[in-house]
């Protein structure tokens, strides 16, 4: 963590900017790094609870039993929007600098359901409950771009515009059937 | 079980920014008002508990600079907790129970106002998942409101009734941020802001703080006429991912609620943190309310919401009613994480 | 933890095993009355402690309130400009950030007036001199640049005076 104080401007109360920042990397873990490894790879995986549903994002364990989970399994990038709200006025560092939506999205194979940022187009009236929806990747790394800059396996949402192993490199949802 | 009461409570006038003083000369008022204002010496405290987050101010260990509101010197016995203060009593109520303290004081403080609180709350999300999407709590809210309105769960009529209620009883309290007389038909003919929240659905943003002193028997009864006795008090938590859970129901809430005893005799006033207007019908629901209940007298966290507090103030308020003689038995909640992921039920009586 | 079981898709390719999750937070920081107060003194050539009205010890920087007693400080003290080493250290590591020359010395400086020491730089002694007991003086920054910051104090050095007995400044040893 840094922090950065700005210098302090007039008034009675001495008031001052202060800017705080986490650089922070985190390791992932076999279950959460099967995840943003299929990322990477343009798959979406969850992982088979304990009584057998598919839970995504996949979890260590069991929310009910507390049980070890193991089975890693590929869902579809696509599903069915079970809620959403719209955003007129997003904030700083959303997946959309326009108006979208946050849905909860049910893809296809899942038992329970994935929040992410869906785009319309602007257009609230597209948005609705049970409506499908499917991801918007990032294109893959190119195979002759260097992986070895940010370390490699070590990945993130480095601002290359490829996919590198990062819940955004999904950029959002959009509406199924809206042609490429 | 310790016979363990509310004897003492003090809140800041709630405001949208209080700018020209820092966190500990906005508490150090309301340690005086607690304890001197109500006969309370300091020497008796036996336990400080507090509730913050560094997160909301970005002042990382502010609290324990915030002590210096209360004088810990002799060293004293004290410990914090980075949840609401309506934990922190809690955590004060079973240190109680050990038997080794008597009269306990539990400060909490939030300002907002240094910072985007809706961005800053967005960081208590999963980080991996659910973080880098600057998911809000606003948004979070909005996503609940609308699974439990399809589901036919509640509707936008109740929750602006809600609201109008809210903001009517907050026009009766002194402290509160907001309050006055408002239409429900009118607040719908507003225009939705995270739809389909309208403003009016979401709290006030807030810089505030409250403290409150307990005490165990005798000791609670020297030091106040009317003790508000905890008769029961606990809390549950749900799993973190929203899509884990349903989000048109408070499970744990309901589970609180049963072990706390809310339906062992009649209530006659609760104080809910339901930060959003949905959420005060859905905690209504779990908590098995009667029709004739008197909810937020105070006006609730939809006039007056200061982060990491606004539960400790919903204790203090249904205790200070129950003082007064304004009820024999009430219900204090308490709330904490996205969607009321955790839910805290105290049943506070007279005598 | 056991192993996971992979589905074939994603099987053979190199696994992640971490992310960056980087985050940025801008906050308004406000000092409250009683440390605008001093500052502002400080702008002004003047330090200003505040006096407890129970245990009448004298803070600086006052934060407004007598952590021992937990009532509010609300009598303005002046404070001399001298003061006397309680306590110091010799810094040989530098750190991201300082602007300083390695090595210098950081110290505790009780102000006269003051029951409580702050902390600056002592400069203009060799290193190896500092003691605690050093009687010291605080070096402004031209008037021109003085601002509500303590870096209005340069630094402190010796100004002359013999040393202060251990018995008067024991309590803050």
């Amino acid at each position: 963590m840094s922090s950065t104080a700005g210098a302090p401007t007039g008034g009675d109360v001495l008031k001052a900017p202060n800017v705080i920042e986490y650089p922070f990397s985190r390791t992932t873990g076999p279950v959460i790094g099967a995840f943003m490894t299929g990322m990477r790879e343009g798959i979406i995986v969850g992982i088979k609870g304990a009584d057998g549903r598919v839970i995504v994002p996949p979890q260590e364990y069991d929310p009910v039993t507390a049980e070890e989970l193991t089975e890693i399994v590929e869902v579809g990038d696509a599903g069915v929007v079970t809620t959403w709200c719209w955003v007129n006025e997003p904030l700083t560092d959303q997946p959309l600098d326009r108006p979208f939506a946050w849905a909860m999205i049910r893809l296809d194979g899942a038992d329970t359901d994935l929040v992410h940022a869906v785009d319309t187009d602007g257009d609230q009236a597209v948005m609705a409950t049970g409506m499908r929806v499917k991801a918007r990747w990032l294109p893959a790394r190119p195979a002759d771009v260097d992986t070895e800059a940010d370390g490699g396996t070590s990945a993130g949402s480095d601002d290359s515009g490829y996919r590198v192993g990062h819940i955004l490199d999904i950029a959002c949802f959009e509406p199924e059937g809206v042609p490429e | 079980m310790r016979d363990v009461a509310v004897v003492s409570f003090a809140q800041t006038h709630h405001a949208r920014e209080v700018s020209d003083i820092n966190e500990v000369e906005m508490l150090m008022p309301l340690m005086g008002e607690a304890l001197a204002g109500s006969g309370i010496p300091k020497d008796r405290i036996d336990f400080v508990c507090s509730a913050s987050s560094d997160y909301l101010a970005g002042q990382p260990f502010s609290f324990v600079m915030s002590l210096d509101a209360f004088g810990p010197w002799p060293p004293i016995s004290e410990s914090h907790v980075d949840m609401d203060g309506a934990w922190a009593l809690y955590e004060a109520w079973v240190k109680m129970q050990m038997g080794k303290t008597d009269v306990a004081l539990i400060y909490a403080y939030g300002k907002s106002s240094p910072g985007d609180i809706r961005r800053v709350l967005s960081r208590q999300m999963d980080p991996y998942t659910v973080g880098p999407l600057w998911l809000d709590p606003v948004s979070m809210a909005a996503l609940q409101a609308r699974v439990g309105l399809e589901a036919g769960t509640f509707t936008v009529e109740q929750m602006a009734e809600v609201v109008a209620r809210n903001r009517r009883a907050g026009a009766t309290n002194p402290y509160a941020q907001l309050g006055g007389e408002v239409d429900p038909a009118a607040l719908l003919a507003e225009p939705e802001f995270v739809a389909p929240l309208r403003k009016h659905d979401c709290p006030p943003i807030t810089d505030g703080a409250a403290v409150v002193v307990i005490a165990a028997g005798d000791a609670a009864r020297e030091l106040s006429d009317r003790p508000a006795w905890i008769r029961g008090i606990d809390h549950r938590i749900e799993a973190h991912a929203l899509g884990l859970r349903d989000l048109t129901r408070s499970v744990s809430t309901e589970q609180a609620a049963a072990r706390a005893g809310v339906a062992d005799g009649p209530v006659d006033l609760a104080e809910l943190h339901a930060p959003f207007s949905h959420q005060e019908l859905i905690i209504g629901d779990a908590l098995g309310l009667a029709d004739g209940v008197d909810v937020n007298p105070s006006g609730g966290p939809l006039c007056a919401n200061p982060i990491m507090t606004a539960g400790l103030i919903r204790i203090g308020e249904a205790a200070t009613r129950i003082s007064r003689g304004g009820g024999d038995r009430a219900v204090a909640h308490a709330t904490s994480g996205p969607c009321l992921q955790q839910n805290l039920v105290c049943v506070l009586e007279g005598e | 933890m056991s192993d996971v079981t992979l589905p074939a898709s994603l099987q053979g390719v190199e696994p992640v095993k971490s992310i960056r999750t980087p985050a940025r937070l801008d906050y308004v920081y406000t000092a409250g009355r009683a440390s605008s107060r001093f500052l502002h003194n400080v702008a002004n050539k003047r330090l200003v402690g505040q006096r407890c009205p129970v245990c009448h010890k004298v803070y600086v920087p006052p934060r407004g309130s007598c952590p021992t007693d937990g009532v509010p400080t609300e009598e303005d003290v002046e404070l001399a400009h001298t003061g006397t080493v309680t306590s110091f250290c010799v810094v040989n590591v530098a750190f991201m950030g300082t602007l300083m020359e390695i090595p210098y010395v950081g110290a505790l400086i009780l102000l006269d007036g003051s029951d409580i020491p702050i902390m600056h730089l002592i400069q203009e002694v060799p290193y190896d001199q500092v003691h605690s007991g050093m009687r010291v003086e605080a070096v402004w920054v031209p008037d021109d640049e003085i601002g509500p910051t303590l870096e209005s104090i340069r630094h402190f050095r010796p100004n002359g005076e013999p040393d202060a007995s251990f018995e008067s400044y024991k309590d803050n040893a």
